[in-house]
C-alpha cells in the first residue's frame, strides 16, 4: 500500500513536472506580433525595504515577457539599440554599473528596473519615458534580468552573441559566483 | 616580469622600433636575474630595468632645451610651465639622497572616484581638486600638517555622472591673477578667490543633454582661460574656448569640426603638407551632416609658445568609432592644433590619424622643445600620440621632423614623413560583424592623457605609457544625444612581453628610447623629473616610485593607499625645504574596474579596457588621499 502511494506520488510528480515544462516551454517560444499596449505599468515601486510601520509589499506588475526566449533575444538587441551597451558594455558595466553582477542600487525585480528605465536615476540613468515604446521597455526588463540569471536559463540563447575573455564560453550570463567586492552607497554610484 | 623566455608567438615584426628591441634587452636581463638565481618573489615584483649603457646617448652631443621660468619653488599649473616640461629646478632631493625620502603628511580628499588631479601650490597654499563633485581645498602649508583654509564646492549636476567616458575625473585645477580656474564635469568653467575661496564667476559652456562634459585643466594665457569639451563617445562636438580671466565672459570659440568660419580658420591658416590643407575640410571631409556629432573633443594638454604667441593642443577622436559609419578623413579629429593665443586664429593644422579607426585621440601633451637638428636649432614640439608614434614637429609650421614608434604597433607600417601621412595597414580595420585581433596599440594608444616631462639636464623625455593590445568588433551604433555614440565592442590585452606598462625615457634627437622600465599595470600617472636628477611616477596598485633621470636606476618606493593615477609635482615648502606631493586613488579608464565596480567577466566593460585589468581589483582598493613626502 505504502509503496503504492509512492508510485502514485512520483507518477504524479511527473505529471505535473511535464505539465509545468510544457507550460513554461509554451511561454518560452510565444511570440507576440501584435501587442496591445500593456496595462500593466507599474505603480507602487517601493526602492527601500525600509518602510514605516508594517512591512508593506511591493506591488508586483507581472512583466508579461517573463521567461519569453523571443523577448529576451529582442531585449538583447533592443539594449544595443537604445544605447544601453555604451554604458553597461554588455552586462559588465562601464560609464554605468554592470547589470550582470548580484548588486543592484535600485532594486532587482522587474518593477523596479522598468522605472528604472523609465524614470531615469539621478546619479547619471538618463530617463527614457516617452522614449521607448512600453513593450520594449519590458522585453529590455527580460534581457536585463536575464544578465544575472534572474528569470529562467531555460529562454537563454545558447549562442556566443559577443566577444568573450575566454575562448569557448558560450554565454556571458553564466551565474558563476559573485565578485567580491564592496558595495558603495548610492550616492556614489549611477 | 616573471621567470619565463621571450614571448611566446610575438616576437616583434621586422622594422619594429627601438623600443621593442629594447624590449629585447629587457627579456634577455630578465633571463640573465633568472640563470642567477635571482628570481625571488621580491624580485618578481620589482619592476625590470634595462642596465644603463656606459655612455649615455643623452650625456655626449648636443641636447634638447626648453624653456624655463625663473624658479620659484611653486607650482601653479599642470605641466608646471607654458612649454609643458614639469621639469623643477629645485635640487635638495638628488638621485643620491632620495633613499631617505620620507612621508610628511597626507590629507583624505573623501571622494573615491579617479583622482588624475595635480596638486596646485602657491603662496605657500596648497590646491587639490578633486575628481566628480570637483570640490576644491585650500591648504594652508605654513602650519604644521597643512590644516585645511577652505573649501569650495561648486556643487556640479549629479546626472554629469552618466555622460562622462571614464570615470568622473578632472586634470586639475590652474592658477593666474589671484584666482584658481577649473572646469566642472557639469561643463561650468570656475574662477575662486585663490585667497579667500570665495567664487569670482561661473560659466556654463556646455550640455551635458547632449553628452558633454569637462574634464581637462584649463591653460590660462595673458588675460584668457582656454577650456576645451570632453564626450567623444558621446557624440559631441569638439570645441576650445577662451573665456575672460576677469569676468568668465566667453570671447572666442573655435570648434574642431565644421566650416572654417567656426573653425576659426582664416587667412593665416598654412597646414604644412597638402592632406591638411583645403577649404572647409571641417565639413568636406565627413559625409553629409555628420561633423556636427563627429567628436573632435579637446580634453587633453595645451602649451604655449609666448615667443611666437601660439598655443598647441591636440583633438580627440572622431566619432562613432566604428569608421565604416564616417567615410572620409573626418577632419579635424585626431590632430594637432596650433591657434593665435588672442583671437583664436589657426595658424597650422596636422592630423595625425586620419579617419581614426581605433579612438587614437590627438590630445596627448606637446612639450615645446628647442633641438638641434641637422646643424640647425628648430623651435620644436615633442608629441607622445595614441597611435603609438613620437612626433617631432617644428611647432612654427607643423612640420613633421620625425615619427618614430614607440610601442608595438600594428594598426600602420610606419609615418610618411615626406606628405605626413600614417601608412594603415588595411587588415587592422574594424569590421561590422567580424573580430579583428591584435591591434596594437588597443584603443588608449601607445600612450594616453598621463602626460610626460623632460629634463634638459639629460636631455630626455619620459615618457608613461602602456603596453597593450586589443580584439575589436565593429557594431552599427545609432545617434542619440546624451548616450553614447561608439559601436565597437572591444576587449583589451597585454601587448608582446606581458607587461601592461611602462616608463620610457626617450631622446628627442636620437628618436629612440634610451632606457625603459616595465611595470606591470599600465603607468597611468603623469611623471615629474628634477634638477636632482630624480624622476617621480606611481603605479597603478599604488606604489610611488622614483628612479634616476639618468639610467632609470629605482631609488626609493612608497606604497599608497590606493593606486596611483595622479600628477606627481614637486615645491618648496615655507620651511625652504624641497617637497614632492601626489594624489593617491586608483580609477579613470584604466582603474574604472576598480572605481565603478565594474564585472570583468564581460571582456567589453569599460570600452573593453576591465579585460586587461582584471587582477586590479586585487591589487588596490578605490579611496583619495594627497601624500606629500619630503627628506627627514
Amino acid at each position: 500500500m505504502r509503496r503504492l502511494s509512492t508510485v502514485r506520488a512520483v507518477s504524479f510528480a511527473v505529471a505535473s513536472f511535464l505539465f509545468a515544462t510544457s507550460v513554461a516551454g509554451c511561454r518560452r517560444e510565444e511570440r507576440r506580433f501584435r501587442e496591445s499596449p500593456p496595462s500593466a505599468t507599474p505603480t507602487t515601486v517601493r526602492v527601500s525595504a525600509l518602510q514605516p510601520g508594517t512591512m508593506q509589499d511591493t506591488t508586483h506588475a507581472r512583466n508579461p515577457y517573463e521567461n519569453n526566449a523571443y523577448a529576451q533575444s529582442e531585449g538583447q538587441r533592443l539594449f544595443g539599440w537604445y544605447n544601453c551597451a555604451g554604458c553597461h558594455a554588455n552586462g559588465g558595466g562601464g560609464m554605468g554599473p554592470p547589470l550582470m553582477d548580484d548588486q543592484w542600487i535600485y532594486g532587482s525585480s522587474p518593477e523596479n528596473i522598468y522605472t528604472t528605465i523609465i524614470q531615469g536615476r539621478p546619479n547619471g540613468m538618463p530617463s527614457f519615458a516617452g522614449k521607448i515604446p512600453t513593450t520594449q521597455v519590458w522585453q529590455l526588463v527580460t534581457y536585463v534580468r536575464s544578465l544575472s540569471a534572474q528569470n529562467s536559463t531555460g529562454a537563454r540563447s545558447s549562442r556566443t552573441d559577443h566577444m568573450m575573455m575566454y575562448p569557448g564560453s558560450s554565454s556571458l550570463q553564466d551565474p558563476e559566483k559573485p565578485k567580491n567586492s564592496f558595495r558603495p552607497p548610492a550616492s556614489e554610484m549611477p | 616580469m616573471a621567470c619565463a623566455g621571450p614571448p611566446n608567438g610575438r616576437r616583434p615584426a621586422s622594422g619594429v622600433d627601438a623600443a621593442i628591441s629594447l624590449k629585447g634587452r629587457v627579456w634577455l636581463a630578465a633571463a640573465l636575474l633568472c640563470a642567477a638565481g635571482a628570481c625571488t618573489r621580491e624580485q618578481k615584483a620589482e619592476p625590470a630595468r634595462v642596465p644603463a649603457s656606459p655612455a649615455l646617448p643623452a650625456a655626449a652631443g648636443p641636447r634638447a632645451s626648453v624653456a624655463l621660468d625663473a624658479e620659484d619653488g611653486q607650482w601653479t599649473m599642470p605641466a608646471k610651465s607654458y612649454s609643458a616640461a614639469r621639469y623643477s629646478q629645485l635640487g635638495e632631493i638628488t638621485a643620491d639622497n632620495v633613499k631617505n625620502l620620507r612621508p610628511a603628511w597626507t590629507f583624505s580628499t573623501s571622494v573615491l572616484r579617479g583622482h588624475e588631479e595635480p596638486p596646485i601650490i602657491v603662496n605657500n597654499t596648497m590646491y587639490i581638486l578633486t575628481p566628480f563633485p570637483n570640490i576644491l581645498y585650500a591648504l594652508d602649508l605654513t602650519k604644521q600638517g597643512a590644516p585645511k583654509k577652505w573649501q569650495y564646492e561648486p556643487k556640479p549636476q549629479s546626472e554629469a555622472q552618466g555622460v562622462a567616458c571614464c570615470d568622473v575625473v578632472n586634470r586639475g585645477p590652474s592658477y593666474a591673477d589671484g584666482k584658481i580656474v577649473f572646469n566642472t564635469l557639469d561643463n561650468n568653467v570656475v574662477a575662486v578667490d585663490a585667497a579667500t575661496g570665495k567664487e569670482l564667476w561661473k560659466t556654463r559652456v556646455g550640455d551635458i543633454n547632449t553628452g558633454e562634459t569637462m574634464t581637462m585643466a584649463p591653460l590660462v594665457v595673458k588675460n584668457k582661460v582656454l577650456v576645451g569639451n570632453s564626450g567623444g563617445e558621446m557624440g559631441v562636438r569638439g570645441w576650445l574656448k577662451a573665456l575672460d580671466l576677469a569676468s568668465g565672459k566667453v570671447l572666442w570659440t573655435a570648434y574642431s569640426t565644421g566650416p572654417d568660419d567656426e573653425m576659426l580658420i582664416g587667412s593665416r591658416f598654412k597646414p604644412f603638407y597638402p592632406k591638411d590643407q583645403g577649404k572647409n575640410l571641417g565639413v568636406t571631409t565627413w559625409q553629409g551632416e555628420q561633423w556636427k556629432i563627429g567628436g573632435g573633443t579637446v580634453w587633453g594638454w595645451l602649451s604655449y609658445d609666448p615667443q611666437s604667441n601660439l598655443v598647441f593642443y591636440g583633438t580627440a577622436n572622431p566619432g562613432p568609432w566604428n569608421p565604416d559609419q564616417r567615410p572620409g578623413d573626418n577632419k579635424f579629429t585626431s590632430s594637432l592644433v596650433a591657434r593665435d593665443a588672442d583671437n583664436g586664429e589657426a595658424v597650422w593644422a596636422f592630423q595625425m590619424s586620419p579617419h581614426d579607426m581605433h579612438d587614437y585621440d590627438g590630445v596627448n601633451e606637446s612639450i615645446l622643445l628647442d633641438v638641434p637638428w641637422k646643424g640647425q636649432t628648430r623651435h620644436a614640439l615633442i608629441h607622445p600620440d595614441r597611435n603609438g608614434y613620437v612626433y617631432l614637429m617644428d611647432r612654427t609650421n607643423g612640420e613633421v621632423l620625425y615619427a618614430e614608434p614607440f610601442v608595438h604597433i600594428t594598426t600602420s607600417r610606419r609615418v610618411n614623413v615626406s606628405n605626413g601621412s600614417l601608412e594603415y595597414v588595411p587588415e587592422k580595420k574594424p569590421r561590422v560583424g567580424e573580430v579583428v585581433r591584435d591591434i596594437c596599440p588597443a584603443s588608449p594608444g601607445g600612450k594616453d592623457w598621463q602626460p610626460s616631462s623632460f629634463s634638459p639636464r639629460t636631455g630626455l623625455v619620459y615618457i608613461p605609457h602602456q603596453n597593450l593590445c586589443e580584439d575589436e568588433e565593429g557594431l552599427e551604433a545609432n545617434y542619440i544625444s546624451g548616450t553614447p555614440y561608439v559601436g565597437m565592442n572591444v576587449r583589451m590585452y597585454a601587448g608582446p612581453g606581458g607587461m601592461r606598462g611602462r616608463l620610457t625615457a626617450w631622446d628627442p634627437i636620437a628618436g629612440r628610447a634610451a632606457w625603459a622600465i616595465e611595470e606591470s599595470f599600465p603607468v597611468w600617472s603623469g611623471t615629474v623629473v628634477t634638477a636632482g636628477d630624480v624622476v617621480f611616477y606611481g603605479t597603478m596598485d599604488g606604489w610611488f616610485k622614483a628612479v634616476d633621470a639618468r639610467n632609470g636606476h629605482p631609488l626609493w618606493q612608497y606604497k599608497t593607499g590606493s593606486g596611483i593615477i595622479g600628477q606627481p609635482v614637486t615645491y618648496r615648502g615655507p620651511d625652504g625645504k624641497q617637497y614632492v606631493a601626489v594624489m593617491s586613488g586608483v580609477g579613470g579608464w584604466a582603474g574604472a574596474i576598480v572605481a565603478g565596480n565594474l564585472d570583468p567577466r564581460d571582456s567589453t566593460a569599460a570600452l573593453g579596457f576591465a579585460a586587461a585589468m582584471k587582477d586590479l581589483p586585487d591589487a588596490t582598493q578605490k579611496g583619495g588621499t594627497l601624500y606629500v613626502f619630503s627628506l627627514p
